[in-house]
């Protein structure tokens, strides 16, 4: 094993400096007692109590979190099955197109996205506001659902999947018994991101939104280009505190079923041997 | 009967995400190529009618001679567009090549660190993009205003004494890109270091090779398709990109992304920004091929 030089451990640090300081900054000055966001002039929680105040925020707040929670949702069925198809029919017609579609959104402007689906949207006569913002980010995200749980079924061991079916299992039976427990923790985190990609755009929702719906990175929008203020901070604290919160405790969710699983398969083979 | 409804339930598993794909990805374009082409008017939506079914094929075939092509004569004959069109690419392109510059060594450094830390790595990597795009950029602002943090810290250091001009410059859109899109470089070029054995390095360097040409000849060679991956993921996005420009750039900046937003929010042309979206898709259209072929290749392999 080779050492770990120091000059790889510099650009890691380096990266992550430049990575996580903007943060860092920006939750400190969001406890800042002036209503100056670059100058230091004590501790305050004053900007966090205002929020509460705030009834546009908040109601923006509420519209972004039923959004999220609805699309990732919606987008986590519509992404598995994705990445099912991908994954498992190697030939089917138009199969080129379909990758195609699944991996294009990902890379997609969303000025494009966005104008493309509000166009739809006009051109069908739906009247623009919660449900076209949630039918828009059930679509973009569910493309990154499809990636994230592919990449968990191309590693997956077809052959216990076999076994089922010849054992006499329904394909239906097959999939809830074996597949999906085995990919369960991919399809979380597939929600889990489509849920903060939801949750942080901007652009797409602007398109999409009607009269009444108004999400949270819209109303952070407007008030950023008014200027920088600490109650700003104040809520992208929250916001990357949730974040945070949500990532953690996934992985730690993840880490221990890893763990389970070795242990199960440890006292598979105990038991064998 | 319970062959007919698994045959019938792997079709839907197929049939389910493509049509919404279908309906909600692919058909819109179609209609933005059909709006780009139809004339602009003061009514809501502020387009002449694209398809009038209820004509019939008829109908359509009428319809069909109305097309016009004079949104983008008018593109063309405006340099404000082309303009706006070659300097997002260029300052894409400026911007993918720093990405890589500061990503690179990080995914290296990541790549040779102990096994035992390196799933925390990733993750620390992975985190920032959790969080919002928004909030990344917004953070900027204050970091780089003449009044700012970095100013305040140069100045503090003594060395300089008259506060740098960032914000609202280019050099400020090439900063929120680089931060922003920096873990699409790392993500790809990392887990192309990570397989590669770390006996081939010894081995040129046994045949006499210096460390720098191993390095040129071995690593960066296996690395290549997740630095062509990396590439196309920060510089696709970011030729269309509107906040960073809008947020972080000055008046003089001209980005595809932003003149589309203007065109649409504030002057309500939807024939025009229909059509400024379609040149840009065919901009990109090459790169997003490449993309999905670097992909699907991917996959394969995978298999």
């Amino acid at each position: 094993m080779e050492k770990w030089s120091r000059f790889n451990i510099a650009s890691v640090a380096l990266g992550f400096g430049f990575l996580y300081l903007p943060i860092v900054l920006l939750v400190i000055f969001s406890f800042n007692e002036s209503k100056l966001v670059t100058v230091w002039a004590g501790f305050s929680t004053k900007w966090y109590s205002q929020l509460w105040h705030n009834q546009g925020l908040l109601d923006a707040a509420w519209v972004t979190i039923r959004v999220g929670l609805l699309s990732a949702t919606c987008a986590t069925v519509l992404g598995t099955l994705a990445a099912l198809a991908l994954v498992r029919y190697s030939r089917f017609r138009g199969r080129v197109l379909f990758s195609g579609m699944v991996y294009a959104p990902l890379v997609m402007p969303e000025v494009i996205t966005g104008l493309s689906l509000l166009l739809l949207f006009v051109a069908i006569g739906l009247d623009r506001g919660f449900w076209t913002i949630t039918l828009a980010h059930i679509t973009f995200t569910m493309c990154f659902v499809a990636v994230v749980v592919q990449s968990r079924l191309l590693s997956f061991d077809q052959s216990i999947e076999e076994a089922a079916l010849d054992l006499g299992a329904t394909p239906v039976r097959t999939f809830f018994a074996i597949t999906l427990p085995v990919i369960a923790p991919a399809v979380f985190s597939g929600w889990v991101l489509a849920f903060t990609l939801s949750l942080d755009d901007l652009v797409i929702s602007s398109f999409t939104t009607g009269p009444g719906a108004t999400t949270l990175p819209m109303k952070i929008y407007s008030q950023v280009r008014l200027g920088v203020t600490p109650e700003i901070n104040a809520i992208c604290t929250i916001l990357i505190g949730i974040v945070a919160l949500g990532v953690v405790v996934a992985s730690i969710v993840t880490k221990r079923r890893e763990v389970q699983r070795e242990k199960d398969e440890r006292a598979a083979v105990a038991a064998i041997g | 009967m319970a062959k007919l409804a698994s045959a019938l339930m792997s079709r839907l598993v197929i049939i389910i995400p493509y049509a919404w794909l279908l309906f909600f990805f692919l058909i819109p374009f179609f209609i933005v190529f059909r709006i780009s082409l139809s004339e602009t008017t003061v009514a809501m939506p502020p387009y002449t009618p694209v398809f009038d079914l209820a004509g019939g094929l008829a109908g359509m075939l009428e319809k069909a001679r109305e097309f016009s092509v004079d949104n983008y004569v008018w593109l063309t004959e405006d340099a404000l567009y082309f303009n706006a069109y070659v300097s997002s690419v260029v300052i894409a392109a400026i911007s993918t090549f720093l990405t890589l510059m500061i990503g690179y060594p990080i995914a290296y450094g990541m790549a040779r660190a102990p096994r035992a830390i390196r799933p925390m790595l990733l993750m620390l990597v992975i985190l920032p993009f959790w969080t919002s795009f928004l909030i990344r950029v917004y953070a900027w602002i204050a970091i780089l205003k003449p009044e700012g943090l970095l100013n305040q810290f140069l100045m503090a250091i003594g060395v300089i004494d008259q506060p740098l001009i960032i914000l609202n410059t280019n050099a400020a859109i090439y900063i929120g890109i680089v931060y922003s899109y920096l873990p699409f470089m790392v993500l790809p070029i990392y887990s192309a270091l990570e397989k590669m054995d770390h006996s081939l390095i010894e081995a040129a360097q046994d045949l006499g090779c210096t460390p720098i040409s191993a390095f040129w000849r071995v690593t960066f060679l296996l690395s290549l398709p997740g630095v062509v991956a990396g590439c196309l993921l920060v510089f696709i996005p970011a030729v269309g990109e509107f906040v960073i420009p809008d947020l972080l750039g000055g008046s003089e900046t001209l980005m595809i992304g932003k003149t589309l937003w203007n065109e649409f929010n504030a002057n309500r042309d939807w024939p025009v920004s229909s059509a400024v979206a379609i040149i840009l898709l065919m901009i990109l259209v090459i790169p997003i091929v490449y993309f999905q072929n670097v992909q699907a290749k991917a996959d394969s392999e995978g298999r």
